[in-house]
């Protein structure tokens, strides 16, 4: 029989609590956290996708705003437009996303490093100002929806709980898929590519293509997020485009580890925690010498950023992989 | 004579109006060992990274078997049988040496656009990588990652990744670069050993030891601003006024 490991151990702890939680905050009688640990839930989703461009593909992307706002308009305008059917608009969000990655991408990926990162800003910023333009749907004032995709089967997303479900299973999803991704053949290249691109091509590999698959990947990821995010909040502006949502989520994969599988579902606890508790649990003595802190949660994160950064390169994941196994 | 595996065909290719290839045309036979020797600046890496598919040249055309490869890439190069070592160590610094070795045999077996099974269980991909380190004899290096090898050692596994391709024409660029006297000793018997156990295979060596290119070299051809001014055997090359003049200098008469 195999041993149990202690990454298995802890393994099993953080999904026993995740599946837990909603009962937890049942018995508190607070739908506030429920529905806040939902956001996390998908943001997490979002940094993941990142995370495996940036962190296992090693490309830079300053972007990413644009495959989440994609998946998030598309599914709402599905939405707006009578189509509630989740069958129809999330698998639809997820195909304009990645299509909105293959083309960026193919443009983008032909470039290299601080390039790299401006075509993919400039990208993104493009589909910022295309949104706004949507008079139809909202233009800057962003998007209603009448109400969140319907699922069937008695699945209801607009019960918090199921909601709260049904993003834990889209990023556990993802997280297998990376898992396995990081793993397979495809994983291997990807890595090789990060490691050292002249000698990835040089050993047989068109190395474009294989960053650009990686790249569409990701994006249709993005987009799933978005459609989550869109029925999260049952409304959508062109803010979930801006390049500092692009900003967040790299924060968020730094945060959590660069090109470790959990790193993108830390960094989205650790960032939008810090910012709850800064924004909403006053500390008294904080307070008295700074009296309107809670209104400058931005400051906390980047001083969180600045210590990551400096003392613990690898991000969270690093720092909780190097105990003795 | 028979027909030439690589051609190239009057390559030129300026940067900024400085010709670094001026019109250069080489052939490469099947089996044959050619060395390119030339003093610095003469445009060797130039035109290697033409041969391999990094630099596309202005004008003139590159084949392979035949084959107008000019348009190609290096990975495409790379599949029908044109590998190349690096003059500055080029290798997967983090991964093992068995590690980087299995890349390459990836490369060429099968497609890698497979994103579930695990790669680590294929065990003809660490078989024949295995296989390739005891070639270049690597054996118990194994598992060191490529950026804690030895510099030796470093350019030995940047031989044996290009071999690992299975390439019908390996282009080494300087692989004795940095080598002291008992490391180029065994890179030059490394070669030698390549070329008893694959007749077939060809090599294209640029490298500066006069000695080694000599002694390897089945022809020898010398570039000299951007041109070709010789190519011969070694006694030819040896013998050659102009080659004298314009590069061995007197001392190796």
């Amino acid at each position: 029989m195999a041993r149990l490991r202690p990454g298995a151990v802890v393994l099993g702890l953080v999904v026993a609590a995740a599946l837990a939680f909603p009962f937890v905050m049942r018995a508190e009688g607070d739908a506030y956290y429920l529905s806040f640990a939902s956001r996390i839930l998908i943001y997490a989703l979002a940094a993941t996708s990142l995370n495996l461009v940036l962190g296992y593909g090693g490309m830079i992307s300053f972007g990413h705003a644009a495959f989440v706002g994609t998946g998030a308009y598309v599914s709402s305008i599905l939405l707006a437009e009578g189509v509630a059917s989740a069958w129809i608009g999330w698998p639809a969000a997820i195909a304009a996303s990645a299509l909105a990655a293959l083309a960026i991408g193919a443009v983008s990926l032909r470039t290299r490093g601080v390039y790299f990162i401006m075509i993919t800003l400039a990208f993104a910023q493009m589909t910022y100002f295309l949104v706004n333009s949507m008079k139809a749907y909202g233009g800057d004032e962003g998007l209603t929806l009448p109400a969140r995709a319907r699922v069937g089967g008695g699945i209801d997303l607009d019960d918090a709980q199921t909601f709260y479900y049904v993003a834990l299973a889209a990023l556990a999803a993802a997280l297998v898929a990376l898992h396995r991704l990081a793993h397979s053949r495809f994983g291997r290249v990807i890595r090789a590519i990060r490691e050292n691109e002249t000698r990835a091509e040089a050993i047989g590999f068109p190395v474009y293509r294989y960053k650009l698959v990686c790249f569409v990947i990701a994006g249709a990821a993005a987009g799933l997020a978005g459609a989550l995010l869109a029925s999260h909040g049952k409304y959508v502006n062109p803010s979930v485009l801006h390049w500092t949502q692009s900003g967040s989520l790299m924060v968020m994969v730094i945060i959590g580890g660069v090109g470790s599988l959990w790193g993108g579902a830390l960094g989205a606890t650790a960032l939008l925690g810090l910012e709850d508790l800064v924004a909403n649990h006053r500390v008294a003595w904080v307070a008295a010498l700074l009296p309107n802190y809670p209104q400058h949660a931005g400051l906390a994160v980047g001083l969180v950023l600045l210590a990551v950064v400096l003392f613990a390169p690898q991000g969270i994941a690093g720092l909780l992989a190097r105990r003795p196994r | 004579m028979t027909a030439p595996l690589l051609a190239a065909i009057e390559l030129r290719k300026r940067f900024g109006g400085v010709p670094a290839s001026d019109g250069v045309s080489l052939t490469v036979s099947p089996g044959e060992i050619h060395a390119l020797i030339g003093p610095n600046g003469a445009g060797k890496t130039t035109l290697i990274a033409q041969l391999a598919g990094a630099l596309r040249p202005d004008s003139g055309r590159i084949e392979l078997a035949g084959r107008d490869i000019t348009a190609l890439g290096p990975s495409g190069r790379v599949r029908l049988g044109l590998a190349r070592s690096y003059q500055v160590t080029t290798l997967f610094g983090a991964l093992g040496v068995l590690d980087n070795l299995a890349l390459a045999v990836q490369a060429r077996s099968g497609s890698s656009m497979s994103f579930w099974r695990p790669a680590a269980r294929e065990k003809a991909l660490y078989e024949q990588a295995a296989a390739i380190v005891a070639r270049i004899g690597l054996a118990g290096r194994e598992s060191v990652a490529a950026a804690h090898l030895a510099h030796g050692e470093q350019r030995t596994l940047e031989v044996g990744l290009a071999l690992a391709t299975r390439p019908r024409l390996l282009l080494l660029d300087e692989p004795m670069a940095g080598m002291g006297p008992e490391e180029s000793a065994r890179m030059l018997a490394l070669i030698q050993q390549l070329r008893e156990a694959e007749p077939a295979l060809s090599v294209l060596l640029i490298e500066h030891d006069l000695d080694a290119v000599f002694r390897l070299a089945d022809r020898i051809s010398v570039l000299v601003s951007g041109r070709v001014l010789a190519t011969g055997t070694p006694a030819e090359i040896r013998a050659d006024a102009q080659v004298r003049k314009a590069y061995l200098g007197e001392e190796s008469a």
